[in-house]
């Protein structure tokens, strides 16, 4: 089975008024069950917007967008997807413990299994001595880890991120690139992952998908297999080589 | 043009349910347990708006001017005090926020007691300078300075937040320009300072015009809305229209001091954004 | 240590310096008093300031939890019904610039003057506002990344005001309260210079200043000052316990 399949999709914000515009123009994107894949591409071409549509916050212009085998809006409405964005968004007022649990919590999950599923899911982000902080006592990259465990609580079989280690140092991004990639390699779970980051996309992902802008749309698709996703395959010559690769798509 | 339209339905529907409860409303009021929950509706204590808008129109007594030219006369003579309380409690509030920004200690011995007289009724004390009419300054200038003593503290600590609002990369900068303290004040600490000193301003001018009624009632200063609001409620039972007419006044009063500080704004503010300051 | 040296230090020398002016000047009582005399009255009157506060203290009580409890609700109703919130808040905002202590005559005739009813009900319509205007303030201000994140999870209207809504806005319903809490002192007891039952602190400070007995005014003014203080504290230890997660009070 197909983790999404975005067929004709086309998106137009605004439509019939002078501030129209053509977001997504005839997009067309599956994704496999269990692989990885990165949206990259210049600022305003619709990365964003492409992950939106995925995520059933807008809904498109034309076309259809398929989920885990059903539509989007099913697929929301039973949690078939984690997200996570460029700001962490934690919820202040809980800890970090209760903003973990809070998506277990509006599936109605009983008290002890989500703070069993908060405990483990903060383990696998190394945030486990944290649980009892409030978000206004931690570091940016920790608050950004704990929106990871966040989406991943319910063990979604799909993960979207939208520039989640935007805002990071290169250290702390690198760090939890490496933490990502164990995560979804543990959890078999699907990720489509925008980012700017061209040795980011290269690194992370199975495939790079490259778009351009005015009118936002798919120019290419790369394929990437690294011998290892570690500090060696940092190193390797095919990780340069796919670099370049992408770097050469987007020049168009 | 939204606001205008905002405000007169809100007008309105306070003028609809004043009328629906003269209506409705027992003429004597609604008693639960000895205690009078709801107020007497009948003429005496609830006139007609009519009756009140008539009132304007007639003499203050018999013969006398219209009751409306007193009132505007009364708001004007208040005004001035308001506006010479404003003007002395802002400025003395400018000068305090420049000096606690420019001297740490300043702020570390001062803010504290700023912050507190805001919390605590210190407005209570105007019976007390009242003592000072006649000798110290004449009684009018009394009154100022309670409405300069209220407008002072929203003044000095939005201001405060303000000079201390610019980043520390913009404060670097001007390092790096070799700029002294002062120039750093004038090209961007004040400027900075702006969409945190207007919000500021406004606070402080309705609070210049509470200490100028309350003032004027309490000092017993002749001549302006507090003192008319006072001596038209003491009528209140042969003529209970006219303690509104002075209440419309001290109204209109408020509406004048906060039009006029937001007109201060209108071109230095075009092209900021807005803040929200919470002095307290 | 170095946030409390300094306040101490100003507030002694500030003392001692009224107090040397006053006795080395001769000043005159009506002017100002000194900090000794007045500090003799307040041991002397202490009685007639607790029992004066109580009942200025039960007014502005009563008038913070009736105006706030009205506030909340109409700030709720506001942030429900868009109309009514687009009307209410201009109109709000022009009603709070106005003196609303004058009403306090009016108010004295509506109502028996003889009651407390008219000095609680204007206390009440003074912190009203503030409540109601910041709340509201919160309850629209949503951050755009958890309406978002709310929507992923199919959450409804009901679960996004208890979980998001609500509690987003704590912080704003505070600063409000902050604001009330005082202003709720200084209405209750200036109410009474506007005639009305004379039982108060501010009934107390314009009698004795009508007998001259000027360091006794000064006496129940600093009694006055307790009474908003204390308004204050207990405002600020209910914003914290209430929001454990806040790390600074007043931003
Ligand atoms: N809600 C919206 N209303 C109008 N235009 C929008 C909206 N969201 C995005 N756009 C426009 O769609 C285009 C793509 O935006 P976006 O998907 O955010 O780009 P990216 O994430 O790749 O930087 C941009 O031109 C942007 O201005
Ligand atoms: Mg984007």
């Amino acid at each position: 089975m197909t983790a999404v399949a975005i067929s004709g999709v086309t998106k137009v914000f605004n439509p019939g008024r002078p501030d129209e515009v053509l977001a997504l123009s005839d997009v067309d994107l599956t994704v496999a069950d269990g692989e990885f894949v990165s949206l990259i591409g210049p600022s305003g071409c619709g990365k964003s917007t492409l992950l939106r549509l995925i995520a059933d916050l807008i809904a498109p212009t034309t076309g259809t967008v398929t989920v885990a085998g059903t539509t989007a809006a099913q697929a929301r409405r039973d949690q078939a997807y984690g997200i996570a964005f460029q700001q962490a968004g934690l919820f202040e007022w809980r800890t970090v413990r209760r903003n973990v649990e809070l998506p277990l919590e509006l599936r109605g999950a009983g008290r002890a299994e989500r703070r069993a599923k908060a405990e483990e899911m903060l383990e696998l982000v190394g945030l486990s001595e944290f649980a009892g902080h409030y978000p206004g006592q931690l570091s940016g990259g920790m608050q950004q880890r704990v929106a990871i465990a966040r989406a991943l609580a319910v063990q979604p079989p799909l993960l979207l991120m939208d520039e989640p280690f935007g805002a990071l140092d290169e250290m702390t991004r690198e760090r939890l690139q490496a933490e990502l990639l164990a995560v979804c390699a543990a959890t078999g779970t699907s990720t489509v992952f925008v980012t700017h980051s061209i040795s980011e996309a290269v690194f992370l992902s199975d495939r790079v998908v490259v778009m351009s802008a005015r009118p936002g749309r798919i120019t290419a698709a790369i394929d990437v297999k690294l011998p290892s996703r570690d500090e060696a395959g940092r190193q390797a010559p095919a990780y340069f080589d796919k670099i370049t690769e992408v770097r050469k798509a987007l020049r168009g | 043009m939204r606001r205008f339209l905002a405000v007169l339905a809100g007008l309105l529907t306070g003028a609809a349910a004043w009328e629906g409860y003269k209506a409705v409303g027992n003429p004597d009021g609604t008693v639960l347990f000895g205690v009078r929950v709801l107020p007497r509706a009948d003429d005496l204590s609830m006139p007609h708006l009519w009756t009140i808008a008539e009132r304007l129109g007639a003499p203050e007594l018999t013969g006398g001017r219209p009751v409306w030219r007193v009132v505007v006369d009364a708001c004007l003579f208040t005004l001035g005090i308001t506006t010479a309380g404003f003007v002395a409690g802002a400025l003395i509030g400018l000068a305090l926020a420049v000096a606690m920004q420019r001297f740490r200690v300043v702020e570390r011995g001062l803010l504290p007691y700023v912050i507190i007289s805001q919390t605590v009724p210190l407005v209570a004390l105007a019976p007390l300078i009242a003592g000072w009419g006649g000798v110290l300054m004449p009684p009018w200038a009394t009154v100022a300075v309670i409405a300069a003593y209220l407008a002072f503290f929203p003044v000095a600590v939005g201001m405060l937040r303000g000079l201390q609002s610019p980043s520390a990369a913009g404060v670097e900068l001007m390092r790096s320009y070799a700029a002294g303290w002062w120039r750093t004040l004038v090209t961007l600490r004040l400027p900075a300072a702006l969409p945190y000193l207007f919000p500021a301003l406004r606070l402080a001018g309705a609070a210049a015009v509470v200490g100028a009624v309350v003032g004027e009632i309490s000092t017993g200063t002749r001549g302006g809305i507090g003192r008319l609001l006072i001596e038209y409620a003491r009528e209140a039972t042969s003529d209970p229209a006219k303690v509104y007419t002075a209440m419309l006044g001290a109204a209109l009063l408020g509406l004048l001091v906060a039009g006029a500080v937001s007109l201060l704004e209108l071109p230095l503010m075009r092209h900021r954004r807005h803040v929200e300051v919470a002095t307290l | 240590m170095r946030r409390v040296v300094p306040p101490v230090v100003v507030g002694v020398l500030a003392l001692v310096l009224w107090e040397l002016t006053v006795t080395l000047g001769r000043v005159a009582p009506f002017i100002l008093p000194a900090p000794s005399a007045i500090g003799a009255q307040i041991l002397e009157q202490r009685g007639n300031i607790v029992d004066a506060a109580l009942a200025s203290g039960a007014n502005a009580l009563t008038g913070l939890i009736g105006g706030t409890l009205l506030a909340i609700l109409a700030a709720l109703a506001a942030s429900r019904f868009r109309l009514l919130g687009e009307v209410s808040v201009p109109f709000a905002a022009v009603l709070n610039a106005l003196p609303i202590i004058a009403l306090a005559p009016i108010l004295n005739n509506m109502f028996e003057s003889t009651s407390s009813v008219p000095r609680r009900l204007v206390t009440g319509i003074v912190v009203f506002f503030p409540v109601f205007l910041n709340l509201l303030r919160g309850l629209r201000e949503v951050d755009p990344v958890h309406q978002e994140l709310m929507r992923t999870y199919a959450a409804g209207g009901w679960t996004f005001a208890r979980k998001v809504r609500l509690p987003g806005a704590l912080p704003h319903l505070f600063t409000g309260l902050r604001q009330a809490s005082s202003l709720a002192v200084i209405a209750a007891v200036v109410a009474e210079y506007f005639g009305g039952l004379q039982d108060g602190l501010g009934a107390r400070i314009t009698s004795a200043a009508a007998f001259t007995a000027y360091p006794r005014a000064w006496a129940f003014v600093a009694g006055a000052c307790l009474l908003g203080l204390s308004f204050y504290l207990v405002t600020l230890l209910l914003e914290r316990l209430a929001m454990p997660w806040r790390t600074r009070l007043i931003s």
